[in-house]
């Protein structure tokens, strides 16, 4: 215990006067995910708040050929130009990315109308091109409406209720709270304090073994007369610290930032007080001693500090895959995901996030699930370090 | 008191000890001499627990080495080949982190470093950090962390290493203070004068068997050299003939 207790407590001073361990500890990680986080969520909202507003600038070919169409349009916020010289200019157009999407109305759309075959209009578009979307999604709608407007009108002639073309009425309610809605975009957090937590501890794991094996300090370390059980297990205790320092730092950055961002205009309000940045911690803590025996495994590997840091950046997308492959699934929370650490962590986040209630059974699971995932792997870590080939 | 008994090494294929036997007293500076890549490192490693024998044993104050490491552990005090310190910490913190791990009473640390501070004459720079020590230095600071708790056995590998004149100096001066205190000295090094200097026993190591152990003297007498360099290589061309 007194081993264990003074490797820890040297660990903790060396790295405190490192100046790599602190700037991954106490800047990287607790500011890298806020930054990014406010930059994507401004950009966002920018964005939603600018395509709602503005007019949509769409070219048509042949405009002269459907005045009335073109009037309908232009009536609903959507400037119309005139397109390219035609329609192979058009497609060229779209597939180079020059314009996101072109309407064609053919010669003989009037004539079509006036039989009342159905006329043809073609939108020509790139649907592997995410951004133009929007756009395209816009102009089809506005055609439809036309569409349905001209039929309503010719059933009404022939003295029938356009409303027999709507047997069905269909009516959402949507009942996602403004905190509900949020989870999607802040779904993205709970990776953001895991990269934190891991990026706190990242040096002082590498530096502990692969480093201290460079430097020759681990030779005559190992010639002292303690354990070296002890030996380790204070190193992975001093990691976990810088680990709990990191992704403390970062929840409470992530209390402020939040006030900062224009969350109200999408529409969500985050739970995110004080209180949740304290549960969120507690819930975290224990994946630091995944984090921290992970890496030290890891790192006991390599023969030097740069060939550890490669294999330890590795891990720090470890956390990623489960969550990757469940968000992909939209698999919902269960009993038995709380078994997978880093999982089980993002999951309760995104409940705490929704201020849903916390199901204490799957608190319980994922605490002692992840505590003995971390047991097990410093177990491991012990027996490595009691081999003769550490030395290398 | 440093017994070794038939050690056997092998890394594999490479069999790196042979079956060493010698025995280093208390109160006497024993040399360990070889060419480079002849065990002596490894003879050294295995006293010091980092390595285990494959056969043969090795007792330090006739504690064994495989069945009580801790406790042989505790009787020596060590500096591997190459030793290196924790740069961000002072000196002084680099020999007190070892006095915790030796377990010692927290009373006597402080007073208890001094001491060894001052015997390896490190006040200049003993609350520096270590960052940029010059080789010297890191020797000094290394050997006090390891002489801190006051170890029976002293065990040095090569640990004149890139010193310059004044610094071997020193080395050899507190290698004898240690002998008059009665303390057991163990140490390599592949020059021979260094060890003709201060032994009064040697044993010479060639392919990872003794070729040779005795006295300065003895070991003229058994080669008929009377220089003690053409002694060491006519005991390694006996070791070699022998093969």
């Amino acid at each position: 215990m007194k081993t264990i207790r003074t490797v820890f407590f040297k660990e903790i001073v060396d790295n405190f006067r490192d100046r790599r361990t602190l700037v991954s500890a106490l800047l990287m990680g607790p500011l890298f995910g806020p930054i990014l986080f406010a930059f994507v969520i401004n950009l966002s909202v920018k964005q939603s708040l600018e395509n709602a507003e503005q007019p949509l600038d769409l070219p048509v070919i042949g405009r002269e050929h459907a005045p009335n169409l073109v009037a309908f349009l232009e009536s609903r916020n959507i400037n119309i130009d005139d397109g390219p010289a035609d329609r192979e200019a058009a497609i060229d157009a779209v597939s180079s990315g020059e314009s996101d999407v072109v309407i064609v109305i053919p010669e003989d759309f009037g004539d079509k109308l006036a039989d009342m075959i159905p006329a043809t209009v073609e939108v020509i578009t790139d649907q592997a091109n995410t951004q133009a979307e929007r756009q395209t999604r816009r102009a089809r709608r506005a055609l439809q409406a036309y569409s349905q407007q001209l039929a309503g009108m010719r059933l009404s002639i022939r003295g029938v209720n356009p409303s027999i073309m709507r047997p069905l009425n269909i009516d959402e309610i949507d009942v996602s709270t403004p905190s509900g809605r949020s989870a999607i975009l802040l779904g993205m957090l709970s990776y953001f304090f895991l990269f934190a937590l891991l990026t706190g501890g990242m040096n002082l794991a590498i530096d502990a073994t692969a480093g201290e094996r460079e430097r020759g300090s681990l030779e005559p370390l190992l010639c002292l007369p303690v354990k070296r059980d002890h030996l380790i297990f204070g190193k992975i205790l001093a990691a976990c610290f810088f680990m709990a320092i990191s992704v403390s730092l970062s929840l409470i950055t992530f209390h402020f930032v939040l006030g900062f961002m224009p969350l109200q205009e999408l529409g969500m309000t985050p739970n995110f007080g004080l209180d949740v940045v304290l549960l969120a911690f507690l819930l975290l803590l224990p994946f630091a001693l995944v984090g921290a025996s992970l890496m030290t495994l890891v790192a006991s590997f390599t023969k030097s500090f740069k060939e550890a840091q490669t294999w330890v950046s590795v891990v720090l997308l470890a956390p990623t895959m489960p969550i990757l492959i469940v968000s992909i699934l939209q698999v919902r929370p269960s009993t038995a995901l709380m078994f997978v650490p880093s999982l089980s962590q993002h999951l309760l986040l995104v409940g705490l996030v929704r201020n849903e209630p916390l199901n204490m059974l799957h608190v319980a699971v994922s605490v002692t699930g992840t505590l003995a995932v971390g047991a097990m792997l410093t177990w491991v870590c012990a027996r490595l370090y009691r081999r003769e080939g550490l030395l290398g | 008191m440093i017994r070794v008994d038939g050690l056997h090494k092998y890394f594999g294929e490479v069999k790196a000890v042979r079956g060493v036997s010698f025995q280093a007293d208390d109160g006497k500076i024993t040399g360990l001499l070889g060419p480079n890549g002849a065990g002596k490192s490894t003879t050294l490693r295995v006293l010091y627990t980092v390595l285990k024998p494959d056969s043969g044993s090795a007792t330090i104050d006739g504690v064994d080495v495989v069945t009580g490491p801790v406790e042989a552990r505790a009787r020596i005090g060590t500096l591997p080949h190459g030793s290196g310190l924790y740069p961000h910490l002072t000196a002084r913190e680099n020999i007190a982190y070892y006095a915790k791990l030796y377990d010692m009473d927290a009373g006597i640390i402080d007073e208890r470093v001094q001491q060894v501070i001052d015997q390896l004459d490190i006040n200049d720079f003993a609350d520096r950090k270590t960052k940029g020590f010059s080789q010297g230095q890191r020797t000094k600071v290394s050997l006090a962390r390891s002489l801190v708790h006051g170890p029976q056995n002293v065990i040095l590998d090569e640990p004149s290493n890139g010193l310059d004149v004044m610094a071997t100096r020193a080395l050899r001066e507190l290698i004898r203070d240690l002998k008059r205190a009665g303390k057991c000295v163990l140490f390599s090094s592949h020059v021979m004068q260094e060890v003709a200097a201060l032994c009064d026993e040697i044993v010479i190591i060639s392919s990872g068997k003794v070729a040779v152990h005795d006295t300065p003297d003895g070991i003229r007498k058994v080669t008929g050299r009377d220089d003690l360099e053409e002694a060491f290589v006519r005991a390694i061309d006996m070791v070699e003939a022998g093969k």
